[in-house]
């Protein structure tokens, strides 16, 4: 599950998709190929989006909701913490021994 | 050669006319019975003369899950010029229009999504 996570954070593509959600969570397909239009890096094709978000989604870092006849994209920050606190230890509140 | 008319498939025409005159702003241009459908184009008030949008009956079988296809994936059918999307989306969203996409702004352009209650998304955009 870890590596899943480690993977899709490796391609800076991915980091651009997970930026663009921070801005705007919920999006669909064609708003997340519409932000990585501009800024850094190349743009891509819908198919190449729609295989970065796959890997995303498979490491639990984007959940996609169906909602009536749309589909929307959502950020989840919980693998992340998973495996952030697996070196810097979970938010401890102070314990005098 | 010109593009005079281009089209977008609706499931009911008449609902088609009324939102894409009555809360869009385009202008009926031709209604022509054909059969029990119509020959049904709108065109843009600021220019009645130009490209016509052709209102066309969706109902060939293949048209229906292309349509459920695009939509779902957030991918418009068309897109229309306006002058000001944040006031074309204010003016929309307050007439019940729903929106997929709301106003986003990349580099001078900036667009929106909405969706036009016939079975189609429409983006709308304007470049700074």
């Amino acid at each position: 599950m870890d590596e899943d996570v480690f993977k899709a954070l490796a391609d800076p593509t991915r980091r651009r998709i997970l930026d663009g959600l921070v801005e705007r969570d919920g999006q669909t397909l064609f708003e997340i190929c519409s932000r990585l239009l501009t800024g850094p890096g190349p743009a891509l094709s819908r198919q190449a989006v729609s295989q970065h978000l796959a890997v995303l989604e498979s490491a639990g870092l984007v959940h996609a909701r169906r909602q009536g006849r749309y589909k929307y994209h959502d950020l989840d920050t919980a693998p992340l913490e998973r495996v952030m606190t697996r070196w810097i230890g979970p938010e401890t509140t102070e314990s005098t021994p | 050669m010109r593009i005079n008319l281009t089209s977008v498939f609706v499931d009911d025409q008449l609902k088609a006319l009324a939102f894409y005159t009555d809360v869009l702003g385009f202008r009926q241009k031709n209604k022509v019975a054909v059969g029990e459908d119509w020959w049904l184009t709108v065109v843009s008030p600021e220019d009645p003369e130009g490209t016509e949008l052709l209102l066309e009956p969706d109902g060939h079988p293949a048209v229906k899950p292309y349509k459920a296809a695009l939509v779902e994936d957030g991918i418009p059918a068309a897109a229309f010029a306006v002058d000001d999307v944040a006031a074309e989306f204010e003016r929309l969203r307050g007439l019940g229009v729903y929106f997929t996409q709301e106003p986003l702004q990349m580099d001078d352009v900036t667009v929106a999504v909405l969706d036009d209650t016939c079975g189609n998304l429409i983006q709308i955009m304007h470049t700074a």
